[in-house]
Protein backbone atom coordinates (compact mmCIF):
# COMPACT_ATOMS: atom_id res chain seq x y z
CA UNK A 1 0.00 0.00 0.00
CA UNK A 2 1.11 3.50 -0.64
CA UNK A 3 1.55 4.69 2.94
CA UNK A 4 2.26 8.38 2.48
CA UNK A 5 -0.54 9.07 0.00
CA UNK A 6 -2.92 7.04 2.15
CA UNK A 7 -1.92 8.89 5.33
CA UNK A 8 -2.59 12.19 3.58
CA UNK A 9 -6.04 10.86 2.73
CA UNK A 10 -6.66 9.90 6.35
CA UNK A 11 -5.56 13.30 7.62
CA UNK A 12 -7.83 15.10 5.15
CA UNK A 13 -10.86 13.14 6.31
CA UNK A 14 -9.94 13.61 9.98
CA UNK A 15 -9.46 17.38 9.71
CA UNK A 16 -12.64 17.84 7.70
CA UNK A 17 -14.77 16.08 10.29
CA UNK A 18 -12.98 17.77 13.18
CA UNK A 19 -13.78 21.15 11.63
CA UNK A 20 -17.39 20.15 10.90
CA UNK A 21 -17.79 19.32 14.59
CA UNK A 22 -16.05 22.40 15.94
CA UNK A 23 -13.25 20.47 17.60
CA UNK A 24 -10.17 22.24 18.94
CA UNK A 25 -7.97 19.15 19.01
CA UNK A 26 -8.02 15.58 17.69
CA UNK A 27 -6.63 13.11 20.25
CA UNK A 28 -7.46 9.80 18.60
CA UNK A 29 -8.24 8.29 15.18
CA UNK A 30 -9.93 4.90 14.77
CA UNK A 31 -9.32 3.11 11.47
CA UNK A 32 -10.88 -0.07 10.06
CA UNK A 33 -8.43 -1.72 7.72
CA UNK A 34 -9.03 -5.03 5.98
CA UNK A 35 -6.30 -7.67 6.01
CA UNK A 36 -6.01 -7.42 2.21
CA UNK A 37 -5.26 -3.70 2.39
CA UNK A 38 -1.60 -4.40 2.81
CA UNK A 39 -0.43 -1.62 5.08
CA UNK A 40 2.55 -1.37 7.41
CA UNK A 41 0.85 -0.34 10.66
CA UNK A 42 3.94 0.90 12.45
CA UNK A 43 4.75 3.38 9.72
CA UNK A 44 1.23 4.76 9.61
CA UNK A 45 1.53 6.45 13.03
CA UNK A 46 4.92 7.89 12.08
CA UNK A 47 3.73 9.28 8.76
CA UNK A 48 0.62 10.64 10.44
CA UNK A 49 2.69 12.36 13.14
CA UNK A 50 4.83 13.96 10.46
CA UNK A 51 1.98 15.14 8.24
CA UNK A 52 -0.21 16.38 11.10
CA UNK A 53 2.47 18.31 12.97
CA UNK A 54 1.07 21.80 12.27
CA UNK A 55 -2.57 20.82 12.51
CA UNK A 56 -5.07 20.23 15.32
CA UNK A 57 -4.53 16.50 14.81
CA UNK A 58 -0.88 16.67 15.92
CA UNK A 59 -0.24 14.02 18.55
CA UNK A 60 -3.40 12.04 17.80
CA UNK A 61 -3.03 8.31 18.48
CA UNK A 62 -4.05 5.96 15.67
CA UNK A 63 -5.88 2.75 16.51
CA UNK A 64 -6.32 0.12 13.82
CA UNK A 65 -9.06 -2.49 13.84
CA UNK A 66 -8.08 -5.25 11.42
CA UNK A 67 -10.89 -6.86 9.44
CA UNK A 68 -10.29 -10.51 8.47
CA UNK A 69 -10.46 -11.74 4.89
CA UNK A 70 -13.72 -13.60 4.33
CA UNK A 71 -14.85 -15.20 1.08
CA UNK A 72 -18.24 -16.63 0.14
CA UNK A 73 -18.53 -19.75 -2.00
CA UNK A 74 -20.83 -19.22 -5.01
CA UNK A 75 -21.78 -22.88 -5.04
CA UNK A 76 -22.95 -23.45 -1.47
CA UNK A 77 -23.32 -19.85 -0.23
CA UNK A 78 -21.22 -20.41 2.89
CA UNK A 79 -18.80 -17.72 4.04
CA UNK A 80 -15.37 -18.77 5.25
CA UNK A 81 -12.32 -16.89 6.59
CA UNK A 82 -8.98 -17.12 4.80
CA UNK A 83 -5.47 -16.52 6.14
CA UNK A 84 -3.41 -14.02 4.19
CA UNK A 85 -0.72 -16.67 3.64
CA UNK A 86 -3.29 -18.91 1.91
CA UNK A 87 -4.67 -16.18 -0.33
CA UNK A 88 -3.21 -17.66 -3.51
CA UNK A 89 -5.21 -20.90 -3.16
CA UNK A 90 -8.63 -19.87 -1.88
CA UNK A 91 -11.04 -22.80 -1.76
CA UNK A 92 -14.36 -23.43 -0.04
CA UNK A 93 -13.81 -25.89 2.86
CA UNK A 94 -16.94 -27.76 1.79
CA UNK A 95 -16.84 -27.60 -2.03
CA UNK A 96 -13.15 -27.26 -2.86
CA UNK A 97 -11.75 -24.79 -5.46
CA UNK A 98 -14.42 -22.85 -7.38
CA UNK A 99 -15.93 -19.40 -7.82
CA UNK A 100 -15.72 -17.31 -4.70
CA UNK A 101 -16.69 -13.74 -3.83
CA UNK A 102 -14.76 -11.53 -1.45
CA UNK A 103 -17.04 -10.50 1.43
CA UNK A 104 -14.62 -8.58 3.63
CA UNK A 105 -10.94 -7.72 3.83
CA UNK A 106 -10.55 -4.70 1.58
CA UNK A 107 -11.94 -2.11 3.99
CA UNK A 108 -10.11 1.13 4.42
CA UNK A 109 -12.17 3.54 6.43
CA UNK A 110 -11.81 6.20 9.08
CA UNK A 111 -14.34 4.88 11.59
CA UNK A 112 -14.22 7.56 14.24
CA UNK A 113 -12.16 10.32 15.76
CA UNK A 114 -11.81 11.41 19.39
CA UNK A 115 -11.78 15.16 19.80
CA UNK A 116 -11.65 17.81 22.46
CA UNK B 1 -9.32 18.17 31.59
CA UNK B 2 -11.90 18.62 28.84
CA UNK B 3 -14.26 15.81 27.90
CA UNK B 4 -13.31 13.73 24.91
CA UNK B 5 -16.05 13.45 22.31
CA UNK B 6 -16.31 10.46 20.00
CA UNK B 7 -17.36 11.33 16.43
CA UNK B 8 -18.43 8.53 14.08
CA UNK B 9 -17.20 9.02 10.53
CA UNK B 10 -17.14 5.72 8.56
CA UNK B 11 -15.61 7.29 5.48
CA UNK B 12 -13.62 5.36 2.90
CA UNK B 13 -10.08 6.72 2.69
CA UNK B 14 -9.43 6.07 -0.95
CA UNK B 15 -12.91 7.09 -2.09
CA UNK B 16 -11.86 10.49 -3.47
CA UNK B 17 -9.60 9.08 -6.17
CA UNK B 18 -11.97 6.24 -7.00
CA UNK B 19 -14.92 8.56 -7.40
CA UNK B 20 -13.10 11.00 -9.63
CA UNK B 21 -11.67 8.15 -11.72
CA UNK B 22 -15.22 6.86 -12.28
CA UNK B 23 -16.40 10.31 -13.35
CA UNK B 24 -13.49 10.62 -15.78
CA UNK B 25 -14.20 7.17 -17.19
CA UNK B 26 -17.89 7.95 -17.69
CA UNK B 27 -17.13 11.32 -19.27
CA UNK B 28 -14.68 9.80 -21.76
CA UNK B 29 -17.18 7.06 -22.56
CA UNK B 30 -19.83 9.68 -23.34
CA UNK B 31 -17.38 11.54 -25.59
CA UNK B 32 -16.35 8.35 -27.37
CA UNK B 33 -12.68 8.61 -26.40
CA UNK B 34 -10.60 5.55 -25.48
CA UNK B 35 -7.99 6.23 -22.79
CA UNK B 36 -5.21 3.77 -22.03
CA UNK B 37 -3.03 3.89 -18.88
CA UNK B 38 0.42 2.59 -19.88
CA UNK B 39 2.77 1.56 -17.06
CA UNK B 40 6.24 -0.01 -16.79
CA UNK B 41 9.61 0.24 -15.06
CA UNK B 42 11.84 3.13 -16.12
CA UNK B 43 13.40 2.24 -19.47
CA UNK B 44 10.94 -0.56 -20.17
CA UNK B 45 9.80 1.04 -23.42
CA UNK B 46 6.70 3.13 -22.65
CA UNK B 47 7.73 6.09 -24.77
CA UNK B 48 8.99 3.84 -27.58
CA UNK B 49 5.72 1.92 -27.67
CA UNK B 50 3.77 5.18 -27.70
CA UNK B 51 5.86 6.57 -30.57
CA UNK B 52 5.48 3.32 -32.57
CA UNK B 53 1.75 3.34 -31.86
CA UNK B 54 1.47 6.91 -33.08
CA UNK B 55 3.30 6.05 -36.34
CA UNK B 56 0.86 3.23 -37.04
CA UNK B 57 -2.43 4.78 -35.96
CA UNK B 58 -2.12 8.51 -36.63
CA UNK B 59 -3.75 8.30 -40.06
CA UNK B 60 -6.79 6.51 -38.65
CA UNK B 61 -7.33 8.15 -35.27
CA UNK B 62 -6.89 11.51 -33.54
CA UNK B 63 -4.39 11.03 -30.72
CA UNK B 64 -3.20 12.96 -27.70
CA UNK B 65 -0.63 11.82 -25.14
CA UNK B 66 -0.55 12.62 -21.41
CA UNK B 67 3.02 12.27 -20.14
CA UNK B 68 3.76 11.76 -16.44
CA UNK B 69 7.22 12.26 -14.99
CA UNK B 70 8.72 13.51 -11.77
CA UNK B 71 10.58 16.10 -13.79
CA UNK B 72 11.52 17.20 -17.31
CA UNK B 73 9.64 17.42 -20.58
CA UNK B 74 11.85 14.84 -22.33
CA UNK B 75 9.03 12.48 -23.26
CA UNK B 76 6.46 15.11 -24.20
CA UNK B 77 9.00 16.69 -26.54
CA UNK B 78 9.48 13.38 -28.39
CA UNK B 79 5.72 13.13 -28.94
CA UNK B 80 5.37 16.77 -29.92
CA UNK B 81 8.22 16.32 -32.44
CA UNK B 82 5.88 13.95 -34.30
CA UNK B 83 3.23 16.67 -34.45
CA UNK B 84 0.98 14.97 -31.91
CA UNK B 85 -0.38 17.01 -28.96
CA UNK B 86 1.26 16.13 -25.65
CA UNK B 87 0.51 17.30 -22.13
CA UNK B 88 3.42 16.90 -19.72
CA UNK B 89 2.50 16.42 -16.06
CA UNK B 90 5.40 17.12 -13.72
CA UNK B 91 4.58 15.43 -10.43
CA UNK B 92 7.55 16.99 -8.63
CA UNK B 93 7.98 13.91 -6.46
CA UNK B 94 4.83 11.82 -6.58
CA UNK B 95 5.68 8.40 -8.01
CA UNK B 96 2.40 7.77 -9.80
CA UNK B 97 -0.36 9.60 -11.63
CA UNK B 98 -3.80 9.74 -10.03
CA UNK B 99 -7.27 10.83 -11.06
CA UNK B 100 -6.95 14.49 -9.97
CA UNK B 101 -3.80 14.87 -12.09
CA UNK B 102 -5.49 13.33 -15.12
CA UNK B 103 -8.49 15.62 -14.57
CA UNK B 104 -6.09 18.56 -14.73
CA UNK B 105 -4.64 17.31 -18.01
CA UNK B 106 -8.09 16.76 -19.51
CA UNK B 107 -9.32 20.26 -18.68
CA UNK B 108 -8.91 22.36 -21.75
CA UNK B 109 -8.90 19.38 -24.14
CA UNK B 110 -11.57 19.25 -26.83
CA UNK B 111 -12.60 15.63 -26.28
CA UNK B 112 -15.01 15.73 -29.21
CA UNK B 113 -11.96 16.05 -31.47
CA UNK B 114 -10.19 13.00 -30.02
CA UNK B 115 -10.31 9.23 -30.43
CA UNK B 116 -7.32 7.98 -28.44
CA UNK B 117 -5.72 9.25 -25.25
CA UNK B 118 -2.50 7.57 -24.17
CA UNK B 119 -1.28 8.05 -20.61
CA UNK B 120 2.41 7.38 -20.12
CA UNK B 121 2.55 6.85 -16.36
CA UNK B 122 5.61 7.45 -14.19
CA UNK B 123 8.20 4.67 -14.53
CA UNK B 124 7.33 2.43 -11.59
CA UNK B 125 5.95 -1.10 -11.14
CA UNK B 126 4.62 -0.44 -7.64
CA UNK B 127 2.42 2.60 -7.04
CA UNK B 128 0.72 3.24 -10.40
CA UNK B 129 -1.08 -0.10 -10.01
CA UNK B 130 -2.97 1.28 -7.03
CA UNK B 131 -4.29 4.51 -8.47
CA UNK B 132 -7.15 4.49 -10.93
CA UNK B 133 -6.62 7.22 -13.54
CA UNK B 134 -10.06 6.84 -15.08
CA UNK B 135 -8.61 5.01 -18.09
CA UNK B 136 -10.80 2.43 -19.82
CA UNK B 137 -7.96 -0.10 -19.98
CA UNK B 138 -4.57 -0.59 -18.34
CA UNK B 139 -1.51 -1.92 -20.13
CA UNK B 140 1.95 -2.63 -18.83
CA UNK B 141 5.30 -3.32 -20.45
CA UNK B 142 7.85 -5.82 -19.20
CA UNK B 143 11.10 -5.83 -21.16
CA UNK B 144 13.20 -8.98 -21.64
CA UNK B 145 16.32 -7.64 -19.81
CA UNK B 146 14.20 -7.12 -16.67
CA UNK B 147 13.78 -10.86 -16.27
CA UNK B 148 10.84 -13.28 -16.06
CA UNK B 149 10.52 -13.19 -12.24
CA UNK B 150 8.83 -9.79 -12.10
CA UNK B 151 5.28 -11.20 -11.80
CA UNK B 152 6.42 -12.89 -8.57
CA UNK B 153 7.85 -9.64 -7.21
CA UNK B 154 5.15 -7.21 -8.36
CA UNK B 155 1.94 -9.26 -8.41
CA UNK B 156 -0.47 -6.32 -8.08
CA UNK B 157 0.73 -4.60 -11.24
CA UNK B 158 0.41 -7.78 -13.30
CA UNK B 159 -3.01 -8.57 -11.91
CA UNK B 160 -4.66 -5.19 -12.54
CA UNK B 161 -3.64 -4.88 -16.19
CA UNK B 162 -5.74 -5.82 -19.22
CA UNK B 163 -2.70 -6.15 -21.47
CA UNK B 164 0.98 -7.03 -21.04
CA UNK B 165 3.45 -6.06 -23.75
CA UNK B 166 6.71 -7.99 -23.52
CA UNK B 167 9.19 -5.63 -25.16
CA UNK B 168 12.78 -6.03 -26.40
CA UNK B 169 12.25 -9.57 -27.68
CA UNK B 170 15.18 -8.82 -29.99
CA UNK B 171 17.33 -9.60 -26.90
CA UNK B 172 16.14 -13.24 -26.98
CA UNK B 173 17.48 -15.79 -26.38
CA UNK B 174 18.35 -14.54 -22.89
CA UNK B 175 19.32 -16.91 -20.04
CA UNK B 176 17.33 -14.78 -17.57
CA UNK B 177 14.14 -14.88 -19.57
CA UNK B 178 11.87 -17.78 -20.40
CA UNK B 179 8.74 -16.66 -22.25
CA UNK B 180 7.01 -19.87 -21.14
CA UNK B 181 7.80 -19.21 -17.46
CA UNK B 182 6.63 -15.64 -17.77
CA UNK B 183 3.33 -16.62 -19.41
CA UNK B 184 2.65 -19.22 -16.73
CA UNK B 185 3.33 -16.80 -13.90
CA UNK B 186 1.28 -13.99 -15.41
CA UNK B 187 -1.74 -16.11 -16.41
CA UNK B 188 -1.86 -17.58 -12.90
CA UNK B 189 -2.25 -14.07 -11.48
CA UNK B 190 -4.48 -12.80 -14.25
CA UNK B 191 -6.07 -15.42 -16.52
CA UNK B 192 -7.79 -12.82 -18.71
CA UNK B 193 -4.75 -10.69 -19.57
CA UNK B 194 -3.75 -10.24 -23.25
CA UNK B 195 -0.03 -10.85 -23.78
CA UNK B 196 1.90 -9.36 -26.71
CA UNK B 197 5.56 -10.03 -27.56
CA UNK B 198 7.19 -7.13 -29.42
CA UNK B 199 10.35 -5.30 -30.24
CA UNK B 200 9.81 -1.56 -30.60
CA UNK B 201 13.26 -1.42 -32.15
CA UNK B 202 12.77 -3.99 -34.93
CA UNK B 203 8.98 -3.65 -35.23
CA UNK B 204 8.38 -7.36 -34.63
CA UNK B 205 5.04 -8.25 -33.05
CA UNK B 206 3.65 -4.70 -33.11
CA UNK B 207 0.89 -5.57 -35.58
CA UNK B 208 -0.94 -7.64 -32.93
CA UNK B 209 -0.65 -4.83 -30.39
CA UNK B 210 -2.00 -2.32 -32.88
CA UNK B 211 -4.85 -4.66 -33.78
CA UNK B 212 -5.89 -4.92 -30.13
CA UNK B 213 -5.69 -1.16 -29.68
CA UNK B 214 -7.70 -0.53 -32.84
CA UNK B 215 -10.45 -2.82 -31.50
CA UNK B 216 -10.56 -0.91 -28.22
CA UNK B 217 -10.71 2.49 -29.91
CA UNK B 218 -13.31 1.49 -32.50
CA UNK B 219 -15.54 -0.02 -29.84
CA UNK B 220 -15.86 3.36 -28.16
CA UNK B 221 -15.66 5.77 -31.02
CA UNK B 222 -18.63 7.95 -31.90
CA UNK B 223 -19.26 8.16 -35.60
Amino acid sequence: MHELAVTEGILKVVLRHAAMNGASRVVGVGLRIGELSDLADEWLQRYFDYLSRDTIAAGARIRIERIPVVFRCEACGDAFPVRLSDIKDVACPACGPGKVILVSGREFTVQQIEVV
Amino acid sequence: MADIRLIEIREDILSDNQQLAQEIRQNLHREGVFMLNLMASPGGGKTSLILETIHRLRDEFRITVIEGDIDSTVDAEKVAALGIPAVQLRTGGACHLDAPMIRLALDGMDLSALDLLLIENVGNLVCPAEFDTGAAKRAMILSVPEGDDKPLKYPLMFSVCDALVVNKIDYLPDPGFSMAALRERVLKLNPGIQIFAVSCRTGEGLDDWIRWLREQISARRRT
